[in-house]
């Protein structure tokens, strides 16, 4: 018989943040993409090519700062080839993505085997450190949720405050809004729309690319093939539980960040099947579109703006 | 000329068919091996000589010829099911999902059901795949059309479920004595036979030649498919025009995974003859990639599907005989998507326009 106190503790709730990070990184990618009327599917792909170009920027610089850089920039890069695709030329944002995903599985797999001769895995790389915050380290219980993580987690809560202000207190943001919420008005008023589209889509590429750093290079110090297992989907169900709304998309990935960490520690406790335990996330994430959500709006109609 | 040469080529391959669509589907797909000649020399391998062995191992041989269409029958079902769907306005992007549930309802009629002739067992277990399929598909259909829930993280979602979901099945339920994880084998009165030994290639060839055919039929000629494209083409009006929204979702998921379930009812009945954990090398992404390849209709699919069964094919030979990584393939397919999904990049790149 398994004690209750084995599976829920403070290490599953500092677990369950620490899962939550890569998710919310895509999921508020996710919704500067649609914030401007671009569905990006291929969230779950950018996160994939910069857990992959992190891992191989450190492998090759020795710099774990370095991988996160590459991992970033890559993540932009990938943003810009989606919005070439779908906002200059127009083409269809879904079929986009998707082949974005695609290219990031192809491409990690076959990269991976020509810098290390192995199909889908790499070496070990030098990883972030873990960062201790003295004082919130001593609190009972707290202390041992919160106290020792990533940077890259401490960093979360500060760029989602950060999306709320560029995006509701600052006249960016309010030409952000615009151009989703109606981009011919937003053209009259001025507004360069290609300009600001192209900007939110890299933008959604660059933090996913925060988001796969963060698995390869915090999480883990290495790459796996497929290893981001779906989060750029979920991200993208955290957005739309969140409501394209930055903090309220930082509480959904942190509920399905919990999903993430119950999994992983039912699986350490054996008590079911691995097959089925893995497939929980999943199953809730479907469970949450469906039951939760209700009638979520999308803050744009995804339709590629032509000028006149 | 072109005019006429437009309608001829719609006559054959129905709406979408034009051939200036023909034309910027194969620019599309000269310009991805273009992009990936400069992978593989960025890369350190030679384009030509990768190309060239692949090629001639897809078409070189009687043998090559063979394992180029048993790579390709798999994906002529799953690039139907997705325009299947479509169609009606849905990115069904579970293929992958209904196809392993389809699999795996074929093997269990395959193994369970026995002491029934040949006639009635084969057809038994293909619709005991087909309904797999069609009911793994009804769920995110029902979630939307219930609950507005997004079928294209809905339907991924589920596949990642059904991969756990099978494998778990031949793991430990239905897991065969051994190491290996996979189920025993289905009965042979179950079994579609080989048509060209030494290769893999089976009968279910000829179930993917009728499928295409008769999903070019139902989408053309009948009042369920005339009513599943006008809810793709504008909703609204369909919904105007007395068409149920909800009942097109519906009809065009369970039509979708059911044709995806009988691919992988195929699969297993022709190739495998038992449940394989991770038989699947994607093939639900291929369909995606194949539909669209295909300008989204059936007979362009099931042409697009040789092209992208003799990738795998003969991918398989070049990575023997020249050592560069199989997943260069994936590459090539995912860079026909890009390129693909938007016409009118390709029509600059061709200098039609500005």
């Amino acid at each position: 018989m398994v004690e209750l106190s084995n599976l829920i503790n403070a290490g599953l709730f500092a677990a369950a943040i620490r899962m939550a990070t890569p998710i919310a990184y895509a999921a508020l990618g996710g919704m500067f993409s649609e914030r401007v009327g671009v569905m990006n599917i291929g969230l779950e792909g950018m996160m994939l090519t910069s857990a992959f170009s992190g891992v191989a920027a450190s492998y090759f610089t020795g710099s774990a700062w370095l991988g996160v850089l590459a991992a970033v920039l890559v993540g932009g890069l990938l943003g810009l080839l989606h919005a070439v695709l779908t906002v200059k030329y127009a083409g269809d944002q879904v079929v986009s993505g998707a082949g974005l995903n695609i290219l990031a599985a192809g491409f990690t797999a076959y990269m991976s085997q020509v810098i290390w001769g192995t199909r889908g895995s790499s070496e070990a790389v030098n990883s972030i450190p873990d960062l201790t915050i003295p004082f919130l380290r001593q609190v009972p219980v707290l202390g041992r949720v919160l106290g020792t993580h990533s940077p890259l987690v401490y960093l979360m809560p500060v760029i989602t405050a950060a999306s709320y202000f560029l995006l509701f207190k600052t006249p960016l943001g309010l030409r952000i809004r615009a151009v989703g919420e109606h981009p011919t008005a937003a053209e009259t008023a001025g507004i360069d729309v290609y300009r600001i589209k192209f900007m939110c889509v890299i933008l959604s590429g660059m933090l996913a690319g925060l988001g796969g750093a963060f698995l390869s290079l915090s999480h883990l110090n290495v790459f796996n093939k497929g290893m981001t297992g779906g989060r750029g989907f979920i991200a993208l169900a955290a957005m739309i539980f969140g409501k394209w709304m930055p903090f309220s998309v930082f509480g959904a990935s942190l509920l399905f960040g919990f999903a993430d960490a119950l999994q992983m520690r039912l699986q350490s406790l054996g008590l079911l099947p691995p097959q089925i335990i893995l497939a929980i996330p999943y199953v809730l994430t479907v469970a949450i579109l469906a039951g939760v959500v209700g009638k979520a709006r999308p803050p744009s109609d995804y339709k590629p703006y032509e000028r006149e | 000329m072109g005019e006429q040469l437009n309608r001829a080529f719609r006559r054959v391959f129905g709406e979408g068919g034009g051939f200036q669509r023909l034309v910027i589907q194969v620019a599309a797909i000269l310009i991805a091996f273009i992009f990936g000649a400069a992978v593989l020399a960025v890369t350190g391998y030679s384009p030509l000589e990768a190309y060239v062995s692949m090629a001639s191992g897809a078409f070189g041989s009687r043998y090559g010829v063979g394992q180029t269409l048993t790579q390709a029958t798999p994906i002529v079902f799953t690039s139907i099911a997705f325009l299947v769907g479509l169609k009606a306005g849905l990115f069904n992007i579970g293929i992958e999902g209904q196809f392993l549930m389809g699999a795996m309802g074929a093997t269990l009629a395959g193994i369970y059901l026995s002491g029934i002739p040949w006639v009635v067992h084969v057809p038994l277990t293909i619709l005991f795949g087909m309904m797999a399929g069609a009911l793994w598909a009804l769920i995110p259909a029902v979630l939307k059309s219930r609950f507005d829930a997004h079928e294209v993280i809905t339907t991924m979602m589920l596949s990642y479920v059904a991969t756990h979901f099978t494998s778990y099945l031949v793991n430990y339920p239905f897991k065969a004595p051994g190491w290996v994880s996979q189920s025993v084998r289905i009965n042979g009165s179950a079994e579609l036979p080989r048509i060209l030994p030494p290769t893999q290639l089976s009968a279910g060839i000829f179930i993917a030649v009728i499928v295409t055919a008769a999903s070019t039929y139902f989408l053309q000629r009948t009042v369920i498919g005339y009513e599943l494209r006008a809810t793709g083409l504008n909703p609204s009006a369909a919904e105007n025009a007395g068409i149920s929204i909800d009942r097109s979702i519906l009809v065009s998921m369970a039509l979708s995974g059911a044709v995806a379930g009988l691919g992988g009812a195929c699969e297993i009945m022709g190739i495998h003859r038992r449940f394989i954990q991770g038989f699947s090398p994607g093939y639900g992404w291929d369909g995606l990639a194949v539909a669209l390849v295909g300008g989204l209709n059936p007979v362009g699919s099931f042409f697009a599907s040789v092209l992208f069964g003799a990738l795998r094919s003969g991918g398989m030979i070049m990575t023997r005989a020249t050592g560069v990584p199989l997943d260069i393939v994936n590459i090539l397919q995912a860079l026909v998507i890009v390129f693909v999904a938007a016409p009118k990049l390709i029509r600059k790149l061709l200098g039609r326009e500005r």
